[in-house]
């Protein structure tokens, strides 16, 4: 038993050594860790820092992603790098997840005026029926007020242009309907082999027991529409500028 | 299409209820919500639900726990709105639940600073709502906003520094458009406030320094700069009267706690009940249970208010007992002093005079050797919630009795951010300072009860002896029913006329948390915090 348990953890981080073939929770867990942990100093982009730049797959003191963890995990002396308690696995993690960026970061983005992109959030582009900022808008979408500190610039085109390329699992949308015939949809807060927990589209939190339901599923798509032919380029870079501005309270 | 067509046009659907100030006002219409920290601005922590019977409680049965994500002590009182439910986990997290059955909607991190220092537990204790918008104080010193919808911050003040000593623990009291917020931190030196900041924004409106400045009234009752430093803290939620437009609020120990020889004076308004008007913050009254107190006997309990029969005409009081072992009964328009019984053993004071103010002992005090006086350091009661039942008429109060300390006197000088004490009492009997996992104390080494006190009187009615101290508060049903606990980890109903044992279960851990008690659908739950986790009981169906 003793020799199982001294096994597994080697094998995991041995897999993620050996392959550097991360998987999309490897991605998503380091992501997690990222922005809860490094963007506040990296940024979402990881280049917040003069001269530093995360995003790009290519570092000044580090080639393999063992050494990279390495730095994460002792920080650098001497820098504004401090040292941070991860386990190895977990810093790999978030190395699997510099390397994602990197991966994406050849999609040209242009972030545009702040201040046309607040006046387009709010009126043409109507963002506010489903989205909020502070106290402004709608609690049925994710609330974006500190979305320019959690997601990087080209998530955020992605989100705009094809909403159905990545929904994060706090986002997904489900849908009841009760048996005696009410429907009901929102985004998915928990759920459970017996409930389900709900943030409906009328902004109330709901619970409902499996047992009262007659259908319970996923919405495979986005509830979101795509902007791509609602928004002109400018504007749309305009809406991007003025999301990057967002860093929460 | 047609879908995400059909979640745009229902966005104009209702909004979430809103929790207004007269619904904060009128608790008595909604029974099944439990609005605010106490149940009411009355604080009498009483509930009008009347399902769970004398008859039917032995039916009790558990429906649900929530294991709080934290080793800290679990001290909150939860708010029930609408079947939502919002509690805190420890340090100063705030978490959404489904009522009936305990699923988490969302949680809040406050992510607490690491500089943050507490004397006695990195805890929290509850939440205050109004309208769409929760508020939690932080240990760190900062005051929240949320959305209660969706967890995410509206606002976020830092109200004292959390390197000198202040920190932020009770249930925040909302007062027409203000959220009301005091400060503990009476171990570091701190010089405690309450302060007025506006619902919506967060603008600090108002500030009352517990200690007043030497030019100030009653500044004089401190000797030196000593008011720099008195402590005076505030750690539980205060109470309401709206007809006479006056919050009461507790305050606490004078610092350093147990070396009162550099503070000389009555060290106002430590150890007092203040009475202030919650537009402006102005003091209309104080009044002080233990003038220049060296025993750390904190008047930070809850402000019960009610409207009895006293002496052949209707009163408006406050029932009070506190921490130096008196229960008194003071008029609340005015402060009067109206009685004053202890109620359990006590040895630092001979009595109190006709005013109220405790006659000192000679030889009763905090020395380098030490001196045995009772009530011991955690008092005859302390923070735990009492209950004032309407019904019965009975005040229900958490006792310690035959509970003493070595109390020692030592010097010190205050140093920003580290305990400011003046010395230490010492337990004449172990395992008394914290909960232990066994037990082998006899009876004159202290034991814990519950009393059912008569206010008109004084006297003691009933009450229910339990073997281990207790930490816990109490709640009082309209269908004749008080619930309550011990550090032993039971958890009990006794009829409250009686104090007769109806019903009992073991959760497993010490009680530090008021129960409170809602309904969904009908149905009545009874909910209170043991060990790290929050259990929740309804009748069996």
């Amino acid at each position: 038993m003793l020799s199982i348990k001294f096994c597994l953890p080697f094998a995991v981080v041995g897999t993620m050594f050996a392959q550097h073939g991360y998987t999309p929770s490897d991605v998503e867990n380091g992501g997690r860790l990222y922005r809860s942990n490094c963007s506040s100093c990296h940024g979402p982009n990881g280049d917040l820092q003069p001269g530093v730049d995360l995003g790009h797959g290519k570092f000044r003191r580090a080639t393999a992603d063992e050494e990279v963890a390495a730095i994460i995990t002792k920080g650098i002396p001497g820098t504004g790098m401090p040292p941070a308690n991860f386990t190895e696995g977990q810093a790999l993690t978030i190395v699997a997840y510099l390397r994602s960026m990197a991966a994406t970061s050849n999609v040209a983005v242009t972030a545009g005026d702040p201040a046309r992109g607040k006046e387009i959030f709010e009126g043409k582009g109507r963002c506010v029926n489903c989205h909020r900022v502070r106290t402004l808008g709608s609690r049925v979408g994710p609330d974006l007020t500190d979305i320019g500190m959690l997601r990087r610039t080209a998530e955020l085109q992605t989100s705009l242009l094809d909403p159905d390329a990545e929904v994060l699992a706090p986002n997904r949308y489900y849908r009841v309907v009760t048996k005696d015939g009410q429907t009901v949809t929102g985004r998915l807060l928990n759920e459970d082999t017996f409930s389900v927990q709900l943030l409906d589209t009328s902004e109330k939190l709901r619970s409902f027991k499996i047992a009262d339901l007659r259908e319970h599923s996923f919405f495979l798509k986005s509830p979101m529409p795509s902007y791509k032919d609602k928004l002109t380029p400018e504007e749309l870079a305009d809406v991007i500028g003025y999301l990057t501005s967002l860093k929460g309270l | 299409m047609r879908v995400r067509l059909l979640i745009l046009f229902s966005i104009a659907a209702t909004l979430p209820a809103q929790v207004s100030f007269d619904r904060l006002l009128h608790p008595e219409k909604e029974p099944q919500n439990w609005l605010s920290y106490s149940g009411g601005f009355q604080s009498q922590r009483h509930t009008a639900l009347k399902e769970i019977t004398p008859a039917n409680v032995k039916n009790l049965e558990l429906q649900w726990v929530f294991q709080q994500r934290s080793l800290e002590k679990f001290e909150a009182t939860p708010l029930v709105v609408d079947g939502i439910m919002y509690t805190t986990q420890a340090p100063s997290d705030v978490v959404a639940l489904d009522a009936a059955t305990g699923r988490v909607f969302w949680t809040f991190s406050a992510n607490v600073a690491a500089g943050s220092r507490t004397c006695c537990g990195r805890v929290n204790r509850g939440v205050a709502i109004l309208g769409n918008t929760l508020f939690v104080g932080t240990i760190d010193g900062r005051l929240i906003a949320l959305d209660a919808v969706t967890g995410k911050p509206i606002w976020k003040v830092e109200v004292a520094k959390p390197e000198a000593g202040y920190s932020l623990m009770h249930a925040p009291l909302v007062i027409k458009d203000k959220v009301i917020m005091g400060t503990a931190g009476g171990e570091f030196g701190i010089r405690g406030f309450i302060a007025a900041f506006d619902a919506n924004t967060g603008k600090e409106l108002w500030r009352f320094y517990t200690i007043p400045a030497p030019d100030e009234k009653n500044g004089g009752t401190w000797a030196g700069d000593s008011w720099k430093h008195g402590g005076a803290p505030v750690w539980v939620t205060g109470s309401y009267d709206p007809d006479l437009n006056l919050t009461y609020w507790g305050i606490g120990n004078p610092g350093p706690d147990w070396n009162g020889d550099k503070r000389a004076g009555d060290n106002l308004y430590s150890d007092s009940v203040v009475a202030l008007n919650p537009d402006t913050g102005e003091l209309k009254w104080h009044y002080q249970f233990t003038p220049h107190d060296d025993f750390d006997f904190d008047a930070v309990q809850v402000p019960v208010l009610a409207d009895i029969d006293w002496q052949g005409q209707r009163r408006k009081v406050m029932l009070w007992g506190n921490r130096n072992g008196f229960f008194y009964v003071l008029d609340r328009t005015s402060g009067q002093y109206l009685l004053g019984k202890p109620f359990a053993k006590v040895t630092w004071t001979a009595g109190l005079d006709d005013s109220g103010r405790p006659v000192r002992q000679a030889n009763m005090e905090p020395t380098a050797e030490g001196t045995r006086i009772y009530p011991g350091n955690l008092g005859a009661t302390n923070w735990y919630s009492p209950s004032f039942s309407p019904e019965t008429g009975l005040f229900y109060l958490s006792v310690w009795d035959n509970y003493s300390s070595v109390y020692g006197k030592s010097e010190g000088e205050y140093v920003e951010g580290r305990l400011y004490m003046g010395g230490a009492p010492r337990n004449v009997v172990p395992i008394l300072m914290q909960p232990a996992p066994t037990l082998t104390r006899r009876e004159d080494e202290g034991y814990g009860a519950l009393r059912a006190i008569d206010p008109k009187t004084g006297q003691r009615k009933w009450e229910f002896k339990m073997v281990d101290v207790t930490d816990a508060g109490i709640l009082s049903t309209a269908s004749g029913l008080v619930f309550s606990g011990g550090r032993d980890g039971n958890f009990y109903a006794l009829d409250a006329k009686s104090g007769a044992l109806l019903w009992k279960t073991q959760l497993g851990g010490p009680i530090a948390a008021g129960p409170m008690s809602y309904a969904i659908n009908g149905r009545q739950y009874v909910t209170v915090n043991a060990g790290t986790s929050m259990f929740v009981f309804a009748v069996k169906q």
